[in-house]
């Protein structure tokens, strides 16, 4: 039954892959990728991670895909853009799937214990030594968070750090100060009041 | 295999059934939401509301589901077809999914998850889809405008919304549904987190665009806002979908800070009352402020939403974020 799941998630996502890059439209293009993500994510519930699954879910498609689509449909970008030739990208598709291919050759051949998400429960085990939590069975918040929070907390920090210069780079993009335009003061606006506002003139 | 299969019968029938009993009594729950809403209005504007169809008006929503059921669908010209068909569906079933785990009553839930806050965190995000594809498909500039607004004004009152919620999650130690339910047997969440309820109602109102935040549909400027361009049961989804989150959206107030199912704090004597009973009245309530703040307030400028949600509900929920961490911890009171 597992199998069948999983053929059919993976298939369609192939699919749905192919269809992101081959169509001309690009906002039917945005719509595919949000069914990727769908698959991808109904993947990750398969492999027993629904906690993973649901914030893929909420990133990509709750706010990285809706950005896209609104700049996308904002752009006004014509359905004929698609006229140069494929082959002219051959070039970056090989240097890319060259990287993809050879990192899946590591997964299978090198022994990273720590990413899958199964040897996250071992982990857990072998460094806390809890007995009383192998006894009951927890749940992968449970495990998620005692592992960032423990062994990987420099990482966590960073990643942290990382999100917050990304964050202050895109808001300093858009500070510019112009003084021709007229601002509201809201605090002034909401004191005014009927015996400040009007003024007898003699 | 000979016994499997019909196992297999067994297991999609019940799902079948189940689903139907979610779904049916949620659908005529929307319908006399509709009828709750024109009748509490006219009262509040001193009117009669609709008394025509059936006993005091209580076929109207029958009437009005008839009517816009045997209308014409009509497709412009101009529009992308497709999307423009799947547009009203999407939203109509993504307002649909969230039902399957929501909890009424003790053990009265139709999938119990782990992640229930998440999950619903989730699909409801996923109902900007459904009207950013409806405005851009109908190739109409009301209709686009209106999507854009939107979609501007959901996303950014998910943000406080995911926040607030954070807050109930660190005082309730769970992301399932129901144990948050539970965990509020000794105090409702509207008492601590009194002003995290406000917020959270008011983020509700913008997030269902709901007036005084309906600026997505604002008549006296974009004719109809994302729904211009439809007729008939496109329209009837759009408005099935929105009714359906308004009731989804007072559900979780009453399971974040209302205590669900729970009676009212330690009254014992009205044990005899069922769970169910007092889900429902709670969500009524609630209804009944979104019909009444509807009725009360002028419609809110667009730089004035954007303003309310990013600079005044984004740092005041951030800073009870912490606030709430900073005693839970400082007392070892997380659980």
């Amino acid at each position: 039954m597992e199998n069948i799941f999983f053929l059919f998630f993976s298939s369609f996502s192939v699919v749905f892959s192919c269809v992101v890059v081959l169509s001309k439209n690009p906002v039917h293009s945005i719509l595919s990728l949000i069914l990727v993500f769908f698959n991808a994510s109904s993947l990750l519930i398969l492999l027993g991670s629904e906690f993973l699954a649901m914030l893929f879910i909420i990133v990509y498609v709750g706010a990285v895909a809706v950005l896209f689509l609104f700049i996308i449909m904002m752009l006004n970008i014509k359905i004929s853009a698609l006229t140069t030739s494929i082959y002219r990208y051959l070039p970056v598709f090989f240097v890319l799937g060259s990287v993809f291919v050879f990192e899946f050759l590591m997964l299978f051949y090198f022994d990273l214990v720590s990413l899958s998400i199964s040897n996250l429960y071992l982990c857990q085990i072998n460094f806390i030594n809890d007995w009383s939590s192998s006894l009951e069975p927890s749940n992968n918040i449970n495990v998620l968070g005692q592992l960032l929070y423990t062994h990987y907390s420099y990482l966590f920090l960073l990643s942290g750090v990382i999100l917050l210069v990304s964050m202050l780079g895109a808001i300093s993009l858009t500070l510019h100060k112009r003084n021709d335009t007229k601002r509201q003061l809201i605090y002034k606006q909401i004191r005014r009041d009927f015996s400040s506002s009007i003024k007898w003139k003699y | 295999m000979e016994i499997l299969i019909p196992m297999i019968y067994v297991l999609i029938l019940n799902i079948f059934l189940k689903s139907l009993a979610l779904i049916v009594p949620l659908l005529i729950g929307i319908a006399y939401l509709t009828l709750l809403e024109r009748k509490v209005m006219a009262s509040m504007h001193q009117r009669r509301g609709p008394n025509v169809v059936g006993f005091f008006g209580m076929l109207q929503p029958f009437a009005d589901g008839l009517k816009l059921f045997v209308k014409e669908t009509i497709l412009p010209s101009s529009a992308n077809v497709l999307i423009f068909i799947l547009a009203p569906i999407i939203t109509f079933l993504i307002s649909l999914f969230v039902w399957a785990v929501i909890p009424f009553d003790h053990n009265s839930v139709f999938v119990d998850i782990n992640v229930g806050v998440l999950y619903v965190l989730a699909i409801s995000s996923l109902g900007v889809y459904g009207i950013i594809t409806s405005g851009w498909s109908s190739n109409s500039k009301w209709s686009f405008l209106g999507s854009l607004r939107s979609a501007a004004q959901m996303v950014s009152y998910e943000v406080s919304i995911g926040i607030i919620i954070l807050c109930v999650l660190i005082c309730s130690g769970s992301l399932n549904l129901s144990s948050v339910v539970e965990s509020q047997r000794n105090v409702w969440f509207v008492f601590p987190l009194f002003p995290l309820f406000v917020m959270f109602f008011i983020s509700g109102l913008a997030e269902t665009n709901r007036a005084p935040f309906d600026l997505p549909e604002a008549e006296a400027e974009l004719v109809s806002g994302y729904s211009t361009e439809y007729s008939a049961m496109g329209f009837a989804l759009f408005f099935l979908g929105e009714y359906s989150n308004m009731i989804l959206m007072s559900s979780t107030v009453t399971i974040y800070f209302l205590g669900g199912w729970l009676p009212p704090i330690g009254l014992s004597f009205f044990g005899f009352i069922p769970g169910f009973f007092w889900f429902g009245f709670k969500t009524t309530s609630i209804l009944f402020l979104f019909v009444w703040v509807r009725a009360a307030f002028p419609r809110y400028r667009y730089d004035q939403l954007m303003r309310l949600g990013w600079k005044i509900f984004l740092p005041f929920s951030l800073g009870w974020l912490l606030f709430i961490s900073g005693i839970l911890l400082g007392f070892d009171w997380l659980i």
